[in-house]
């Protein structure tokens, strides 16, 4: 008798230690632009930075089960919203993250609070979603346009270049990236002598240029992305705006649009990144292993992918902390209780506004010769650290601060 | 030196009249892309009834071939000038053999839908094996560096371009215009079965104009790749403005072709400096305007 009633005890407590590993389901959408513009610096590199995540994730917590999907948003708001929106109701999806383009990640951000859901943002930029577009539902993880404005702008107007001439995609990102300069120009004694908004997806800036050339400003600020920006740089060195003594300013660059451009274009150009392939060794082991995942061994992974697989690691994290809760705001609220750390941010932090907070990078574009293998794209020229590099939380309008 | 203005309601900017030069010239220059790549649809819609969808691809197949040719085989931008065009021209053959020669009889609609279709596939074969960021390529040597002309410093390069571009301009439209062979094109397109009568091979006279047309495009993507961004959306952000462009002209229309390709070029540049908000939207502005005035387009006969 005795004998059964300690088999019983010794059963109570093994049933005891299943339950305490029970298993956590989870899924995550990667809502990316999967076919156009954007598709190099995030899409298809994101879900492999997002499939890492999850299996380094897997290594050390194999009771939780991660089940990925992914989307192509189009660079459309509305296909965004259509595919977030059946993402939450339908397909039961607990996280979505990326989504370059401001203008979807808006979009996605009052969908995910709306429906009590999390967004991590990594692929887009606008500063506002931190700032007045703020709720408790959004995590903005790797940059944005005021750390853009911040790292580069103050670089250049501190080392002389104190006129500016922007030229500024006429949309959302443009006109953000260009009021968070034009900020840090004047706050630093800088001076902006004009401006033009060029229409998105510009093909020849031959006559911006010129008008940029005639305003005899120091700086000219590329307030673009993208297409829009390796043509405004390459067209730039045809009309020897560089040679004829201005600086170009590239205010939000990629290690893809240097390639795109070649270094013998690009050489010299000053830009702000939160990570860089190339910049230590735990970021060069895990770009090998990303472009074994990609099936891409020529391609180079953006700060984008990066953040991708920072902010799934922290997210996983957080829900095995909370034993599988996937309640939206609960899980952001932890995420930003629990410090961040991982092998490519380093330690951080998430800031009450949803921002995550890192240190910032400003890099120069290597000359042709000093480049030794590909992707040897940048020279560190300066560390912004982690409380200097993102807006003060006092600035940013955001309601979850102010109230 | 005086100053230009806008009237009032338009907003009232001045600008130098130097500047304004300089403008006129970057607008000439530009509208030479339009000109080559509208005078290539013009050609094919002309001599085959077929809306070519798949030249803004082909184009952006010229630029690839030609950043393929330095990457692959060290050939420089002028043997890709010539290599790059004929190697796309003969895709555009085989197209044209293959595929288009069946559509001939039917409506115009389905000769769009194929055009458009093979431009997605070539335009997603190219993004999965190059990506979308874009590939490099730099102005030769020889046309590296510019002039002062005193009221803008224009790249060697440039000059290049509306210099090239004109001549193959001028060159097309003096064959099809004014030689026996372009007779005998424009006589094939009014009565083949005639002039088949008379023993000319009539298929392979289409074949070889679509293999030209196509040409043209690559020929202009060649001369794009040091400029602009080669990557393979180039072609599709390029070719709505140039099918407004043949629309404007009328289509199927040589002459109006290239000159509404030059003109439309220099009227986007004003555009550039008064208002540039609106530069990508005046070209469909005035296509708005003038298929209301002019149905047929401005060179356009009526059918």
């Amino acid at each position: 008798m005795k004998k059964v009633l300690g088999m019983a005890a010794l059963a109570a407590v093994l049933g005891c230690g299943v339950a305490n590993a029970q298993q956590i389901d989870v899924k995550i959408g990667v809502l990316s632009d999967m076919s156009s513009l954007y598709a190099d610096i995030g899409g298809p590199g994101s879900v492999a930075a997002a499939k890492l995540a999850i299996a380094d994730f897997a290594k050390t917590n194999p009771n939780v089960k991660v089940e990925l999907i992914s989307g192509d948003h189009q660079n459309k708001p509305d296909v965004g919203s259509q595919i977030a929106n059946q993402w939450f109701d339908v397909d039961k999806v607990d996280m979505i993250i990326d989504t370059p383009n401001s203008g979807v990640a808006l979009a996605v951000s009052q969908i995910a609070s709306q429906k009590n859901k999390l967004f991590i943002v990594s692929g887009a930029a606008a500063s506002t979603l931190t700032g007045e577009k703020c709720n408790a539902n959004t995590i903005h993880w790797t940059y944005d346009t005021w750390m853009l404005a911040n790292g580069t702008g103050k670089a250049m107007v501190k080392t002389g270049g104190d006129t500016w001439f922007f030229l500024t995609a006429d949309y959302a990102f443009g006109h953000a990236l260009e009021t968070d300069t034009i900020a840090v120009v004047e706050k630093n004694g800088g001076k902006v002598l004009g401006k033009v908004r060029h229409p998105l997806n510009t093909n020849d800036f031959s006559s911006f240029l010129l008008q940029a050339q005639s305003s005899k400003a120091k700086v000219i600020g590329l307030a673009n992305a993208g297409g829009d920006t390796i043509n405004s740089i390459k067209q730039a060195a045809e009309f020897g705006i560089v040679k004829g003594g201005q600086s170009l300013a590239g205010l939000l660059v990629f290690a893809s649009d240097v390639n795109a451009l070649g270094l013998a274009t690009a050489q010299g150009l000053a830009l702000t990144e939160t990570w860089y392939w190339d910049q230590n060794d735990a970021n060069r082991a895990w770009t090998k292993r990303w472009q074994a995942e990609r099936n891409a061994p020529g391609k180079f992974p953006t700060m984008i992918h990066a953040g991708v697989y920072s902010g799934i690691l922290h997210y996983l994290k957080a829900r095995a902390a909370m034993g599988g809760s996937p309640d939206g705001k609960a899980v952001t609220a932890k995420m930003k209780e629990m410090p961040t750390d991982d092998p490519l941010f380093g330690k951080g932090s998430i800031r009450a506004d949803g921002r995550k907070i890192h240190p910032a990078y400003l890099y120069e574009v290597k000359k042709p010769a000093d480049s030794k293998y590909p992707g040897d794209f940048y020279n560190v020229r300066a560390t912004i650290p982690a409380n200097e590099a993102f807006r003060p939380l006092s600035e940013g309008k955001c309601p979850l601060v102010s109230g | 030196m005086f100053e230009i203005c806008l009237p009032v309601i338009l907003g009232g900017k001045c600008i130098p009249s130097t500047a304004l030069f300089g403008q006129l010239l970057i607008g000439l220059i530009n509208g030479s892309f339009y000109a080559l790549l509208s005078l290539g649809l013009a050609v094919i819609f002309g001599m085959l009834n077929i809306i070519n969808f798949s030249h803004g691809a082909q184009y952006m197949m010229g630029a690839f071939a030609a950043y393929l040719l330095l990457q692959f085989s060290g050939m420089n931008y002028w043997v890709a000038l010539i290599v790059a065009p004929i190697l796309v021209g003969v895709t555009g053959v085989l197209i044209e053999r293959l595929l288009l020669q069946w559509l001939y009889k039917l409506d115009h609609l389905y000769g769009l839908l194929l055009t458009f279709g093979l431009a997605l596939i070539i335009e997603g074969v190219a993004r999965h094996y190059f990506g979308s960021a874009g590939l490099p390529y730099t102005v030769p040597e020889s046309l590296q560096g510019g002039r002062n002309l005193g009221f803008m410093f224009l790249p060697n390069y440039r000059a290049w371009v509306i210099v090239a571009s004109a001549t193959v301009c001028f060159a097309t439209w003096f064959v099809i215009e004014r030689t026996r062979l372009g007779a005998y094109l424009r006589a094939a397109t009014e009565n083949p079965a005639l002039v088949r009568a008379f023993g000319i091979n009539v298929p392979r006279m289409i074949t070889l104009t679509y293999g030209f047309g196509v040409a043209l495009a690559a020929f202009a993507g060649v001369m794009a790749a040091p400029i602009y961004n080669v990557s393979p959306q180039m072609g599709s952000e390029l070719i709505i403005v140039v099918f407004a462009v043949v629309v404007i002209g009328g289509m199927g229309s040589i002459l109006g072709a290239i000159l509404t390709g030059f003109g439309l070029g220099v009227v986007e540049g004003l555009t550039k400096v008064f208002f540039p908000e609106a530069s990508n939207t005046v070209i469909f502005v005035i296509m708005a305007i003038v298929l209301l005035v002019r149905p047929a387009g401005l060179f356009g006969r009526r059918a």
